[in-house]
């Protein structure tokens, strides 16, 4: 246990560090999927090494050793971590709880106000086209999800660009990319330091709906320009001419690019390739923290064992 | 060349309309212009015309209807359903910040240096 236990608490940082390249590289479906899998492997790991770690501090309660029937002597020499690190992890997990709570609160709330407000807008079809000058498109998750996009948006897009960002906001609905990103939200309320991975499954939903729009429209460029010119009609900049439709060459994109250049440029490039390095890497990783957890928890449970054996006359000596 | 020209195209279309929504009444093109200029003082006022435009622009695309009053023109959101959702749908975007999460929009916000590069991917020189 003295390792194991941490181990659980560091890879988190390893995954972190990780999302990004992982989020860019790997086909976006396996990329959300394996993503929103890892932060809640990991977060369940760091919670259960946080509580095997307070759990260290719970045994040296006198009253408790005396209930339970154990030697406090045995735990106080073999206990692996100090008071200290024991109510550090104590204060952790009962702060994740409390972030995991808040978090689970409020999104339940969100979820059902956009199903109240869904349900108020007009009209049966699945898309609503709400007159407003600013350009807005987004969908709304529910029981039937509802796409809405304002007159504003549409004008800022040729009809095959229209086609291509409906085609996006139908693939968010058809494959619950909400319930991915909530997922990955929650997980980084529990373990901020998840908080990256999270972040990186934010773009991958994009991605994810960005590819099937592509593959819908038969035309990856169409999907770039519906993204590209969407963005600009958003930005808060004065409007050049209407972009020529010929698509420059891809330029190499900074370091600090944000998500929706990226998006155009990952468009205009060939699909990503899965690379076996980077999915063999991310499972490791969950692997190794998944069984250091385990380890951690056996050393535990003989630990207690040992000091129930020291005690005269308990049922296990 | 004033602030105001800099500004998104729109962004004084997007102003009008919200002012005519939280207004609740019909207002004629002079009390918009003051309206607007009492939202930014700082700035020189605009002139009739580009009220007159922007206004003209938005019963053109449908989110406005105009009634004569004497000799001026007032104008009120129209009141379709469509218009009354769209106001509730963006209150409703304002009140809570977790509806981001929920709602996948389109397209997330733009740096100044992203659209630079943007207008680059897109063959388009910025």
């Amino acid at each position: 246990m003295h390792i194991a236990v941490y181990l659980p608490l560091l890879l988190p940082l390893l995954a972190a560090r990780g999302a990004v390249p992982l989020a860019r590289r790997l086909p976006p479906r396996l990329a959300t999927w394996l993503l929103t899998g890892a932060a809640v492997a990991l977060a369940a790991c760091s919670t259960v090494a946080l509580a095997l770690l307070a759990a260290t501090a719970a045994v040296r309660i006198p009253v408790l050793a005396t209930i339970e029937r154990y030697s406090l002597a045995v735990v106080a020499r073999d206990d692996p971590a100090s008071v200290w690190v024991a109510l550090a992890a104590a204060l952790l997990l009962a702060a994740g709880g409390l972030a995991l709570a808040r978090v689970a609160i409020r999104r339940a709330q969100a979820l059902l106000a956009t199903h109240r407000h869904t349900r108020l807008l007009p009209g049966e079809e699945q898309l609503v086209v709400l007159p407003d000058p600013s350009p807005e498109a987004y969908a709304a998750p529910g029981r039937p999800g509802r796409i809405v996009v304002s007159t504003a948006m549409l004008d800022a897009l040729s009809p095959a660009e229209q086609d291509a960002l409906i085609a996006h906001e139908i693939s968010h609905l058809t494959h619950g990319h909400h319930l991915f990103l909530a997922t990955a939200h929650l997980a980084a309320a529990l373990n901020p330091l998840l908080r990256p991975v999270s972040r990186a499954v934010g773009y991958t939903i994009e991605r994810w709906a960005d590819e099937d729009a592509a593959q819908d429209a038969g035309d990856r460029p169409v999907v770039a320009r519906a993204v590209g010119h969407a963005a600009l009609a958003s930005a808060p900049a004065p409007r050049a001419p209407r972009p020529a439709l010929g698509l420059g060459i891809a330029p190499a994109l900074p370091r600090d690019a944000g998500d929706v250049p990226r998006r155009v440029a990952a468009l205009l490039i060939a699909p990503a390739r899965a690379q076996r390095v980077l999915l063999v890497a991310a499972i490791a990783l969950v692997l190794v923290a998944a069984l250091a957890t385990l380890e951690a928890q056996q050393d535990f449970e003989a630990l207690l064992e040992l000091a129930r054996r020291a005690v005269p006359g308990s049922p296990v000596a | 060349m004033t602030t105001r020209d800099r500004r998104a195209p729109g962004s004084l279309e997007k102003q009008v309309w919200a002012l005519l929504l939280d207004a609740g009444r019909p207002l004629t093109t002079g009390e918009v212009r003051d309206r607007l200029h009492e939202q930014t003082p700082a700035e020189a006022p605009l002139a009739h015309t580009t009220v007159v435009t922007i206004l003209g622009r938005l019963h053109g695309k449908g989110l406005l209807t105009r009634s004569l009053d004497g000799r001026a023109h007032r104008y009120t959101p129209a009141s379709t359903p469509e218009g009354v959702a769209a106001t509730r749908m963006h209150q409703a975007l304002a009140d809570e910040g977790d509806h981001e999460a929920v709602l996948s929009n389109f397209v997330s916000g733009l740096s100044g240096t992203d659209e630079a590069l943007l207008r680059r991917l897109l063959g388009q020189d910025g």
